[in-house]
């Protein structure tokens, strides 16, 4: 028995993208190591307070894949571990970031007048910094806990949603589904959440997967910097950081965190660009 | 004269949204937890050097005040002084500035140079083995971020290839030309140096395409879409037919229209770049903000952290107001639409 969707319209139009196919494929591979990581890596302990001092800086061999860092630990193991990280940043940050901006733009597009002109210019304001400027900012004045950095990356995250959904309802207002709705005497709650709403969710699913991929970036890039995860939490982005310092004589410690910075973000990528194609707006 | 009140306008708009930015800058300062004077005084200071701390950072009077009398600060060009280095925000900034606006102008003249004419390619030759090295190329440029891009590029030219320097804006032995733009290559231009102009130059390339990469994958991605686009209409059918050749279909009446919307994205891939400049610096030792930017954070110096970030939205507002009035220009239908 085969689930319903993959006889669907929908999957047969996904199927026809060889890349995306690839992406998706390339996607479940990662969620899978990550969600198993305790199971599937080599040295599971590897990932928190351990040291092997006899086993330092070792390069890639046939019980280190990856090689082992600079305590003796497999970085390998650390890698699978990161990836677990870095997906709970993408979903939680987004998981706050995009029904916030989805709200606001739905309130000022439909509204109009006021809200609408205060809610815009406060949008403008937050995309008026670059993304990454705003989250070292915020980080820097906070604690520097994961809570925060979370927080950091919702701040500044949701704006792009707001702006996206604000010209889509902009452009719906007037349409006469909603005419009517307004004429049957809808609440504006029901207009803009069960009108409205349902015609935007392809976009905001498409921009979502696409976006889960950069937050994971920018938050790799923010613990580059040194203002992410505490260590002893594996994390790409300082691993990188740490690795970067000891090269070209031990390139195996920047060079595979990232590479698995970039497969990451290339599944969601292509997910994201599948969908797009799926719901019809691809060119 | 429309173009004018375009300008305008949109000045006007663009020192609302510089307004806005100042106070949410002002109001991230203040969510620091804690006394800012006792942090920037240090735990040795006493109660009194403390006290007198809170007084020049005008802790003890109501919010509104503290802002009106940075926003007059602000308007001479003073951003109080650096609790790290002890020296004015202003001079720490400028002193570091042309380094990444160097760095940064270079990566945004790769990725146009490059980026557009890939797109183009692409474009015109629809799903050929171009195209899709094109696409490949630019999704790898999106997904890879600028510090990794750095860390392959020095690994693989600087180590293994040993073609291109390894840090640093210019060899040590090099001459320094006399300062005018604080753009080393272009002063050196200027004096006549040209072995120093080289050496900047070999110095530059590695950072500047680590930082360049993205942006040119989106740059050549838009242009192959917009396009591709205006391919399928009628009036390119046309040019066809009065038997122009496909050069000049594609300079003169495909790209124009094309370039618009792009302009506008590449507007914003130049303020991702002054973000993201701070990474690349840091692999590449560039001596620009990056260090100046991640040390304040890390210790926490408020002025510092104001300043750095309000120069940087500064210069992205400018960017894209530049942007807006070359593409209000490119398509009057902007220009004209507030009649």
């Amino acid at each position: 028995m085969t689930p319903a969707i993959f006889n669907s319209r929908a999957w047969y139009r996904y199927r026809s993208e060889p890349l995306a196919v690839f992406g998706l494929g390339l996607l479940t591979v990662i969620v899978l190591l990550a969600v198993l990581a305790p199971v599937l890596t080599p040295y599971p302990d590897h990932a928190g307070r351990f040291v092997d001092f006899g086993n330092t800086s070792q390069p890639p061999s046939s019980r280190h894949w990856f090689g082992t860092d600079l305590v003796g630990r497999d970085v390998l193991t650390r890698v699978v571990y990161g990836y677990r990280i870095s997906l709970m940043i993408g979903f939680v940050v987004l998981g706050l970031a995009a029904p916030l901006g989805v709200t606001l733009g739905l309130v000022a597009g439909y509204m109009g007048g006021r809200i609408e002109m205060i809610i815009m210019r406060v949008t403008d304001v937050f995309l008026a910094i670059p993304a990454l400027v705003l989250a070292m900012a915020v980080l820097g004045v906070l604690e520097r806990t994961l809570i925060n950095g979370l927080l950091a990356l919702a701040v500044l995250w949701w704006p792009w949603y707001t702006r996206m959904v604000y010209n889509q309802t902009r452009a719906l207002r007037h349409e006469e589904f909603v005419v009517a709705a307004q004429v049957v005497g809808a609440s504006h709650l029901h207009i803009l959440f069960r009108e409205i709403l349902p015609n935007l969710l392809p976009s905001v699913l498409t921009k979502f997967t696409l976006d889960l991929g950069f937050v994971i970036l920018v938050a790799s890039a923010l613990s580059f910097l040194g203002l992410g995860v505490e260590p002893p939490t594996p994390d790409l982005g300082s691993m990188v950081a740490e690795g970067a310092s000891y090269q070209p004589d031990m390139w195996w410690l920047p060079v595979f965190p990232g590479l698995a910075i970039l497969l990451v973000v290339l599944a969601f990528n292509l997910v994201g660009d599948g969908l797009r194609s799926m719901f019809g707006e691809g060119r | 004269m429309n173009l004018w009140r375009y300008f305008l306008g949109r000045l006007l708009g663009s020192l609302i949204v510089l307004v806005g930015v100042s106070i949410l800058i002002f109001g991230v300062a203040r969510l620091i937890p804690g006394d800012p004077a006792r942090i920037a005084m240090g735990p040795m200071a006493s109660a009194e050097q403390v006290e007198l701390m809170r007084e020049r950072l005008r802790l003890n009077e109501p919010v509104v005040v503290q802002y009106g009398g940075f926003v007059r600060d602000l308007l001479r060009g003073d951003l109080g002084i650096s609790l790290y280095t002890k020296r004015p925000v202003t001079s720490d900034i400028l002193s570091t500035l042309p380094a990444t606006l160097e760095l940064v102008i270079a990566a945004a003249l790769i990725m146009t140079l490059i980026g557009v004419p890939l797109g183009v390619v692409a474009a015109r030759y629809r799903n050929s083995g171009v195209d899709r090295a094109a696409n490949l190329a630019a999704l790898l440029g999106v997904v890879t971020p600028s510090f990794v891009w750095a860390i392959f590029l020095m690994l693989v030219f600087a180590f293994a290839l040993d073609i291109f320097p390894i840090a640093g804006r210019v060899s040590r032995s090099a001459e320094l030309p006399p300062t005018i733009t604080s753009l080393l290559i272009l002063d050196s231009a200027i004096a006549g140096m040209w072995p120093t102009v080289l050496d900047a130059l070999r110095h530059i390339v590695l950072p500047a395409f680590a930082l360049a990469m993205g942006g040119l994958g989106t740059a050549a991605r838009l242009t192959r879409a917009n396009m591709s686009e205006v391919y399928d209409r009628q009036y390119i059918q046309l040019a066809r037919a009065f038997a122009y050749t496909e050069r000049e279909i594609a300079c003169k009446y495909a790209l124009r229209p094309a370039m618009v919307p792009t302009l506008t994205i590449l507007g914003l891939d130049f303020a991702i770049m002054l973000g993201n400049a701070f990474l690349v610096e840091m692999v590449f030792a560039w001596p620009g903000m990056a260090r100046y930017g991640v040390e304040v954070i890390i210790r926490k110096d408020l002025n510092g952290i104001v300043g750095t970030v309000l120069v940087i939205s500064a210069f992205f507002l400018i960017i894209n107001m530049i942007i807006d009035i070359v593409v209000a220009y490119m398509n009057p239908r902007i220009r004209f639409q507030n009649r």
